[in-house]
């Protein structure tokens, strides 16, 4: 008994501490200039997953789209009880939009056969919330956006409380369901001292080719084996293991590009020194009002 | 997938909720006319639930030349999978070029589903659009009339432009308060145009059990002017001071968390990172030092002035006007010259 659930996590730059150098010429993100974390809202989605488990048992997966780089993220799910890790990376996903994204995760998704599939509401570094509804579609599935609350689940019968913001909805679905999760739906647990001791070793296949390439006493084959026996090798799958049609993934599958980036800069073009004088107030107030600002 | 055509129609989804039309999609209307002039094609509104035709009149003059309405009884309350079945099969049959969508709960729940199954681009919470060419250097090739979606991203720090040239249609979720809400003309009509729905009871894959929901008591985002307070306004009391410049500037009151949490005012009106984000003409900062997350969520205000006392607090680095002095002279300063001049 108990439930499969799948949750879809991201790594993503910290975009309370952006600096100038965060993008690239061509529009494009800095990823490596700026501190990765993992999308709160997603530890959110975990948080919940990690209920269902607890309440009535059955498996936790965490599955991040990224380079070798974002396995942090899957290591820091598995710190906090998720059973298993995948990631999917390929060079042929790079400059996927939303659409290619969601395609990519639902190929990997349709491979565990979940019966709840989590994310977070959005990814604040795009804060599109569009992901979550695309890989509904994809998998057929219903979705359940702004997850508040999971009132009840028996059998296949879910009751979820939505938070629309200017009030709040309660509705029943029939699994499997994608939903994705808001950062008032609960508090994320920390990571218990004993998971994070054990699970910090776990990797992926490229992180231990990377190691080896610098250590040749290292065996790949013997340490994923041995990795995979302690329940620590973090899945790598690739496009070709997902089966993935390339019309849909990366550049190709992607109908929205970048016309234009500009960065904004947090200040007043013209500013001007008012007196706290009633000529001098009256004077900014005439200003307001000829250029229709105010009137 | 629907191929690049220049002829395709202009179209705003417009969402009804209870047999209202929600205020994003008519504010909409103004941007869909500007935009389906430019192309010189027409802009039609995308109308779904039960018995609704009686809204198309008032789409029509909003601006729609066309009002595409799907009626059936399975569509009176909004669901995902239902919605997006029957305009993803609208969009198959009449290819239109661009679908705009208020940036709602519910038009960022259903776009999102509808492009998935149009395999279509779509760009979120857009804050303007507009019709532009675009070349790809490499090869000199020119995209012409492109719908430029404009959105901030990461956080606020950036303003990517987006476009779509190679599957169409261009779609886009736009946020609430940042199109004027257009003048109705009441000589306009529209020509209607119904579509026949094909739902049963399996579509509708999740039972809504029960449902509150609540009026906003201050609506921040639609407001061309606001007038906040922070904590140096100093109390509840002397928060009327804001109230009343709001009043006689015809704006809504705002307040940083700081106020809102030592109970000046209710936390509907709160502007910043957790709070409401706007971009008014005119943001009026009493008392406020201008903490990072307050101006996250108003330095995007075409005019901001700020009143403080303390010559270097942070709000002074965005204001326009910069007032150095006592909130309780100048703003009774302010009021005593607007009421004279306007």
């Amino acid at each position: 008994m108990g439930y499969n659930c799948v949750v879809l996590v991201k790594q993503v730059p910290d975009t309370k501490r952006v600096t100038g150098q965060a993008m690239n010429d061509d529009g494009t993100v800095n990823r490596a200039a700026l501190p990765a974390i993992f999308n709160p809202e997603d530890l959110n989605a975990l948080e919940l997953a990690l209920d269902i488990k607890d309440r009535f048992g059955g498996t936790v997966t965490v599955m991040t789209m990224g380079l070798p780089t974002a396995t942090d993220v899957l290591r820091a799910g598995m710190f906090r009880g998720a059973d298993q890790a995948i990631l999917v990376t390929d060079r042929r996903c790079a400059a996927s939009d939303t659409l290619a994204t969601s395609y990519i995760l639902s190929c990997g998704v349709k491979k565990l056969n979940p019966d709840i599939v989590l994310c977070g509401r959005q990814a604040i570094d795009g804060d599109t919330a569009q992901v979550g509804p695309q890989i509904a579609e994809k998998l057929d599935m219903p979705q359940i956006t702004y997850v508040e609350d999971l009132v009840s689940l028996e059998g296949e019968t879910i009751v979820i409380k939505r938070n629309l913001g200017n009030g709040w909805q309660e509705v029943r679905g029939q699994l499997p369901v994608l939903l994705t999760v808001l950062d008032t739906a609960n508090e994320p647990r920390v990571p218990r001292a004993k998971r994070l001791m054990k699970c910090k070793a776990a990797k992926c296949r490229m992180e231990v080719e990377k190691a080896a390439k610098e250590d040749d006493s290292i065996d790949v084959d013997a340490v994923c084996k041995d990795l995979e026996d302690r329940g620590l090798l973090i899945r790598q799958w690739d496009l070709d293991f997902l089966e993935a049609d390339m019309q849909w993934c990366g550049r190709d599958g992607s109908p929205t590009k970048v016309h234009r980036i500009q960065s904004v800069v947090l200040a007043a073009k013209e500013s001007k020194d008012v007196e706290p004088t009633q000529d001098a107030v009256e004077t900014m107030v005439h200003e307001l009002i000829v250029d229709h600002t105010i009137g | 997938m629907i191929e690049v055509n220049k002829q395709g129609e202009v179209w705003v989804f417009a969402e009804q909720r209870g047999g209202k039309i929600e205020e994003t999609p008519l504010e909409l209307m103004s941007k869909g006319r500007e935009l389906a002039d430019t192309l010189k094609v027409p802009l039609a509104a995308v109308l779904l639930g039960d018995e609704v035709s009686g809204l198309t009149e008032q789409l029509a003059r909003y601006g729609a030349d066309k009002v595409y309405v799907a009626e059936h009884p399975l569509l009176e309350y909004y669901q995902a999978s239902s919605y997006a079945k029957v305009v993803d099969e609208l969009i198959h049959e009449y290819a239109p070029q661009i679908v705009l969508y208020g940036a709602t709960p519910c038009g960022r729940d259903l776009a999102p589903r509808v492009a998935s199954s149009v395999k279509a681009g779509l760009t979120a919470d857009c804050t303007d659009l507009l019709i532009g060419n675009h070349e790809i250097k490499k090869t000199g090739t020119v995209y012409e009339n492109l719908l430029f979606q404009v959105r901030p991203a990461f956080g606020g720090n950036i303003i990517a432009t987006i476009i779509n040239y190679d599957r169409w249609p261009q779609m886009a979720t736009v946020r609430e308060g940042v199109m004027p809400m257009p003048e109705p003309d009441v000589s306009r009509k529209a020509e209607v145009v119904k579509k026949t729905v094909h739902l049963s009871q399996t579509d509708l894959v999740i039972d809504i059990i029960a449902e509150h929901m609540q009026a906003k008591k201050v609506d921040l985002k639609a407001s061309r002017v606001i007038v906040a307070g922070g904590a140096g306004v100093g109390s509840k009391d002397n928060f009327k001071l804001v109230w009343d410049l709001a009043h006689c500037l015809g704006g809504a009151p705002g307040a940083t968390r700081a106020a809102v949490d030592l109970g000046f005012i209710d936390r509907d009106h709160q502007v910043g990172q957790t709070g409401t984000t706007v971009r008014p003409s005119l943001y009026v900062a009493i008392g406020i030092s201008g903490a990072i997350q307050h101006q996250a969520g108003m330095a995007d205000s075409q005019k901001i002035i700020a009143i403080n006392n303390d010559p270097d607090a942070p709000i002074f680095g965005v204001a326009h006007y910069k007032i150095t002095g006592d909130l309780n002279q100048v703003v009774p300063m302010m009021i005593k010259a607007i009421k004279e001049k306007v």
